[in-house]
């Protein structure tokens, strides 16, 4: 963003503090436009025609550092780039890392199915969410136009975005005749191939990586697309995945957003293509492989890349690379807090069990989903902890004795059953006694992890 | 090997002269640059050769094989049906010639410096150890290696407790048969597993555990520094009441071998810690949960209050797993690397990162999800090693410099990738584009 302060930015505003965009002012409006939080265009007076100019500046003024490109269409499209920054804590990171998997046009039908459906299929819950993941990127094995169409209109069926992946550009012109209309981004135009793959990139109005280790080359290339009226690039600046290749991989990406966020390079403020699927170049076991392809992906998710393709879609891969970009892309301005009070999982009656856990949103919805999938009748009785887990919130005073007595309180939870007991999280057991005095009931301590609650009810529930 | 060329020949011929071992420290000067035919050349034999590297790693994870080819589930779904779209053809103009341009490489100087921290003595400065450990020294953020060189690789302590403790099933059946004895433990980690360092947790001292005395948990300070020649870090059991007390114990015990003493915290008798750790010419390690401004408190006390030396204080930020707090942890370390870089020298030390506690992340040690609609999380004896790489080396790219680790294949490829980030690795994968036309055998 080329503007730093509200100021800049309310001189372009009706100034009349209408509050019809939700914010009391116009400058408060100002201020949330610095912090990405809504968009010109959100103040509905901007949209009138006398406003068309004033907009249109404004919108360049505070347009992300990094050019924002749309890949796919309809709900399951993937917006990669746009930040702004160098480090999290700054403002925030913006479109996590998006994640593509391959398939290739020389795989048997049965297996490429089977390869399609696992990663259309994946889902793993994480605060209150399901990640899946993102995209397809289908590469050209057999150089074979129709076969590669054909394999490519699979891949599509999912409605997932796809890379289509060959330097040849008869290969993606049969496969953007048929699937043009999806924007798949495509890979790639090099100093070889340019004029072929614009001439594509053109026609049929997808996005394009541009790919170079060599970064002048690669500035070349940009340039080169953007003055041809191209202007939805991607950047892959070659993904070398051992020894001093991997180190200069590294300040390859570095030097790029660098370049692009601190040193004033526009021409190369385009989102970044890394591939660690070039470990499985190396000859080596499965699993030593797996890992390598982890951890040179871990690198990149932690700096700067905005989108990756990658080979292996065993589990233990999968994982933490889909909990690694939500974490780096979390929005450390936000506090994850869901709302306090009594909730009821599946159906509880008067005999049901009352478990006590904090309002963090990691907290809440691991302990809620681990509730409702282990088919618990039961109530969660969610205390105000100000967004901290439990551990912490005991820690530091916020999840105390007296607080979990008004909540219950204010709740009646005592009306809803005939137990008179609560449970708390073991990592709470301290408050127990202290507890019991306070509200009179019995006082139970869970397991400490909440996966584990259903083999303890099994063993303590009824209360004695 | 300098300008010129090799064939692949000599190159296969070269490292197969060489086993594992000594590839391992091997260093190959300038780039190696091999020009490939792929109709003609072998090029899997080549790909084998360098990835002997990364055999290493996999070496390191125990029972590779015997878990290997487990079924992956699928799901089937009904394929859905494609719209056929129409194109049209449009007439477009390219640009005829490539407008060249220059990449300026943008080059970052910060006026701070890291303070170099030497952990354990040798025999001319008064200890028993066979090497040191040095850590910190950076003038610029982690492996950026093109604003200024990082003087050291991150560094592994791996921990080894005073009784046997529960420990995750991947992690415990590697230290099984060594867990009664602290110097057995200590000795496997450092000849099996390539710990740079031994942390010793008197952990038995807790009033809670065994509520060992000071004196009688000590001697296992003694039996790891006699089991193991690397420098050690001494860690107490956490409790805030006897902490101080074993510790300040511990500092005497072990005079002259320059150890971390783990650790004041400002929840405890910091100063009793410290005081003692100074008298007897250790390192100090500075804990703080997650927040700068302790962390800053606490490093202001140690050098104004105590009058710690400079060179010997190293902080821990906490550390938080994957999943669990990871972005807290990271963003805590990161925040205050670059303070110390820009000239904060409060918070110009190296830290330290109990990376161990990524192994508290249910992903890592539960048999599967609880939670349903979750994928398959495949086998947890590969899940846990490779959260604790990834906590590890997440904060190894904020600032790390020193990582309490446990799992063995975890400690080998966590090294590997911190190696090759920092230069070490002078091997190179060329023709890189053919991973477009791979054909990965399943
Ligand atoms: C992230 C973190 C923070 C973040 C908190 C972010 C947040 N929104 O909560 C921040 C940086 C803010 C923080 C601050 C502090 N922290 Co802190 N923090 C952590 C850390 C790294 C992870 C905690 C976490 O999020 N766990 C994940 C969540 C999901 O776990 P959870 O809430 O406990 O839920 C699980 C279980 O409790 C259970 N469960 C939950 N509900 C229920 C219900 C039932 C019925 C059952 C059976 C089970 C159950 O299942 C859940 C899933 O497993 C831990 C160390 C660690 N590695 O664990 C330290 C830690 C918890 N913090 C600690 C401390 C001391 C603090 C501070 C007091 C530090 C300070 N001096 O300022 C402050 C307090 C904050 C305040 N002002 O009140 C200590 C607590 C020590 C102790 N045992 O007393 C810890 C253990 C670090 C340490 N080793 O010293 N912290
Ligand atoms: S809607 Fe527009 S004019 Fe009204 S307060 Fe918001 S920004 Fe100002």
């Amino acid at each position: 963003m080329k503007v730093k302060s509200p100021l800049e930015i309310y001189k372009y505003l009706p100034k009349t503090n209408c509050a019809e965009c939700g914010y009391d002012t116009c400058m408060s409006f100002a201020a949330n436009i610095i912090e990405r939080k809504v968009k010109p265009a959100d103040c509905p007076f901007m949209l009138e025609e006398k406003f068309k100019d004033k907009l249109m500046e404004l919108e360049d003024l505070t347009s992300p550092e990094i050019k924002e490109v749309v890949i796919g269409v309809g709900k399951n499209a993937v917006t990669i780039g746009g930040d702004d920054v160098l480090f999290r804590h700054d403002l925030t990171f913006f479109n996590p890392t998006a994640l593509a998997y391959d398939v290739w046009d020389t795989m048997p039908l049965d297996k490429l199915e089977e390869r399609i459906n696992t990663i259309k299929s994946y889902t793993k819950f994480y605060v209150g969410n399901f990640i899946n993941l993102d995209m397809i990127a289908v590469r050209c094995v057999s150089n074979d136009p129709l076969r590669f169409k054909e394999v490519a209109e699979k891949a599509a069926e999912t409605g997932l975005p796809l890379i289509l992946v060959s330097f040849s550009p008869e290969v993606l012109r049969a496969a953007l005749e048929s699937i043009g209309n999806k924007r798949p981004l495509i890979y790639a135009a090099t100093e070889e191939n340019w004029q072929e793959i614009a001439r594509l990139a053109k026609e049929f109005e997808v996005p394009v990586v541009l790919y170079s280790k060599d970064l002048a080359t690669l500035q070349s290339l940009a340039v080169t697309f953007s003055e041809m009226g191209i202007q939805d690039l991607v950047l892959d600046p070659g993904t070398e995945p051992v020894g001093k290749g991997l180190q200069e991989t590294f300040k390859r990406v570095i030097q790029l957003r660098r370049a692009a966020i601190e040193g004033g390079n526009k021409k190369v403020a385009y989102p970044i293509m890394v591939v660690p699927m070039t470990a499985w170049l190396i000859e080596s076991d499965k699993l030593s492989t797996t890992y390598w392809e982890t951890v040179v992906a871990s690198v990149f998710i932690v700096k700067y890349a905005d989108i990756m393709i990658l080979h292996s879609l065993e589990p233990y891969e999968v994982m933490p690379l889909v909990i690694l970009k939500t974490n780096i892309y979390t929005d450390p301005r936000k506090p994850v807090a869901v709302e306090g009070g009594l909730r009821t999982i599946n159906s509880p009656d008067e005999n049901s069990p009352v478990f006590i856990t904090t309002n963090f949103a990691l907290t809440y919805y691991t302990v809620e989903s681990d509730l409702v999938s282990a088919g618990v009748d039961c109530y969660l009785l969610v205390i105000d902890t100000e967004g901290l887990g439990v551990e912490v919130s005991v820690a530091g005073g916020k999840l105390t004795a007296s607080v979990i007595k008004e909540t219950i309180e204010k709740e009646k939870v005592t009306e809803k059953i005939n137990h008179n007991s609560i449970i708390l999280p073991g990592l709470a057991a301290r408050l127990q006694g202290e507890l019991e005095m306070e509200t009179g009931m019995k006082v139970l301590v869970g397991p400490v992890d909440s996966g584990r609650i259903p083999g303890w009810l099994e063993e303590n529930w009824p209360p004695k | 090997m300098g300008e010129e060329k090799n064939s692949i020949q000599d190159l296969l011929e070269f490292f197969r002269k060489l086993n594992v071992k000594e590839l391992h420290n091997v260093e190959i000067e300038g780039d190696i640059e091999i020009e490939v035919d792929l109709q003609q050349t072998p090029i899997f034999e080549l790909m084998r050769a360098i990835g002997y590297e990364l055999g290493m790693a996999g070496y390191h994870l125990m029972n590779a094989s015997k878990m290997l080819g487990y079924p992956v589930e699928v799901f089937f779904q009904p394929p859905q049906v494609a719209e056929v779209p129409v194109q049209v053809e449009k007439e477009v103009s390219v640009l005829s010639e490539l407008i060249r341009e220059k990449f300026e490489e943008p080059k970052v100087e910060y006026p701070g410096v890291i303070e170099e921290i030497v952990i354990g003595a040798t025999k001319a400065d008064g200890g028993t150890r066979s090497n040191v450990v040095k850590v910190g020294g950076e003038k610029s953020l982690p492996f950026y290696y093109f604003d200024a060189l990082m003087p050291n690789t991150p560094k592994v302590t791996i921990d080894v407790f005073d009784m046997p403790i529960t420990l995750a099933k991947a992690v415990r059946e590697h230290y099984q048969d060594v867990m009664e004895d602290p110097g057995d433990w200590a000795k496997k980690a450092v000849k099996e597993y390539n710990a740079d360092m031994i942390t010793i947790h008197l952990i038995s001292t807790d009033p809670l555990l065994k509520d060992t005395s000071a004196k009688e948990a000590c001697k296992a300070v003694e039996d790891v520094l006699q089991a193991v020649k690397v420098p050690i870090v001494i860690g107490g059991s956490g409790n805030p009441e006897k902490d101080p007390e074993v510790l300040e114990r511990a500092a005497e015990v072990a005079e002259g071998e320059r150890c971390l003493i783990a650790s004041a915290s400002l929840n405890m008798d910091w100063e009793r810690i410290a005081k003692a750790a100074k008298e007897h010419g250790h390192v100090i390690l500075s804990w703080t949960q997650m927040d700068i401004n302790n962390q800053k408190t606490l490093n202001r006390y140690l050098l104004n209050k105590i009058g710690y030396p400079r060179d010997s204080i190293i902080m821990d930020p906490t550390t938080a797993a994957l999943g669990y707090g990871l972005d807290y942890a990271y963003t805590n370390m990161e925040r205050i690397r670059l303070s110390g870089l820009k000239g904060d020298k409060d918070l110009a030390f190296p830290m330290s990162s109990g990376t161990t506690n990524a192994w508290g992340a249910r992903e890592a040690w539960m048999t599967g999800s609880p939670i349903e609609g979750d994928s398959d999380w495949g086998p947890r004896e590969y899940r846990g090693p490779i959260w604790e790489v990834i906590t590890g080396l997440t904060l190894a790219l904020a600032g790390g410099d020193l990582f309490m680790m446990m799992h063995p294949g975890a400690v080998a490829v966590f090294k590997e990738i911190c190696q090759a980030l920092y230069g070490e690795k002078d091997i190179r994968l060329d023709n890189i584009e053919q991973w477009i036309t791979l054909e990965v055998e399943e």
